[in-house]
């Protein structure tokens, strides 16, 4: 972690293009084959707006965002999320994540960031938090 | 059928060892764009202190779904693949998941709130490593519908 983390501060942001690609290659590396992640007619017969990230998959690479910051994702030692909207992934355009991590809180020997993670303009996970070591 | 109470403090089977691989978090680790070397060079991960490649975070939810299927596969419990709603998530971490740990979840019922006809049903993974010391305690919170 590079230098004291002060409340209010970015401490990474990033975009992840997702693609249906990234939807196959998640549900592969995970194990959740729910068809509503790879099959439109699924998606459709569910009542589905379209084919949708998996919730995890969002969860992951939002923490991701803080990896390089971290120097060590071993010092987290707490990350929760609450699942609020999901996102479409469109077969041809894909969907755009933005995270942006800031400090929310610092104790004596950890720290709270806060996660905003969005698509197209809106929040799609509420309460990401990760409290780290410092 | 709604969500039966009784699953609340019910006593499941710790699941079956799971073996994590290093090229199993390598998968993962892209799939999630973790870019960071400590969850692809063994020697990046060596230079933190760690034996072998080090999991994302998030990478305890392979082990934890294997607690989650016992739960759907409870003939009893009232809860339908179909009907579930994956609400809320946490982890609580005593240190990462490095490649060659081998894993045992122990699934528990902790809280089952009615909500119109359907339930928030919470369940908690906890992963042990083969010495039995914990390594993280997966959360989940189900929304769970109720029948049309």
């Amino acid at each position: 972690m590079t230098g004291v983390p002060v409340v209010g501060a970015v401490v990474a942001e990033r975009t992840v293009h997702l693609s249906r690609e990234s939807l196959v290659r998640y549900a592969g590396a995970s194990g959740d084959f729910n068809p509503i992640h790879y099959r439109d007619d699924v998606a459709a017969a569910v009542g589905l707006p379209g084919v949708l990230a998996h919730g995890m998959l969002t969860m992951g690479l939002a923490v991701g965002t803080i990896g390089s910051w971290l120097g060590d994702t071993g010092r987290i030692l707490e990350y929760g999320v609450r699942f609020t909207r999901p996102i479409v992934v469109d077969a041809e355009t894909g969907a755009d994540v933005s995270i942006v991590a800031k400090v929310g809180a610092v104790d004596d020997d950890v720290a709270r960031i806060d996660l905003t993670v969005a698509h197209e303009g809106t929040t799609v996970l509420v309460k990401a938090q990760v409290r780290v070591r410092a | 059928m709604p969500v039966n109470p009784e699953l609340v403090g019910r006593a499941f089977p710790p699941t079956d060892p799971y073996l994590v691989g290093r090229e199993k978090v390598r998968e993962f680790a892209r799939a999630v764009f973790a870019d960071d070397p400590q969850h692809h060079d063994p020697a990046a991960a060596a230079a933190l202190g760690y034996a072998d490649v080090v999991a994302p975070p998030t990478f305890a939810m392979v082990v934890q779904d294997r607690t989650l299927q016992q739960l759907l596969a409870e003939p009893d419990s009232g809860i339908e693949l179909s009907r579930v709603l994956h609400a809320e998530q946490r982890f609580r971490y005593s240190r990462p998941i490095i490649a060659g740990d081998e894993l045992t979840a122990q699934l528990s019922v902790t809280g089952l709130r009615s909500m119109g006809g359907g339930a928030m049903v919470t369940s908690d993974a906890e992963i042990t490593d083969a010495a039995g010391a914990h390594v993280v305690t997966a959360t989940s919170i189900l929304l769970v519908g109720g029948d049309e």
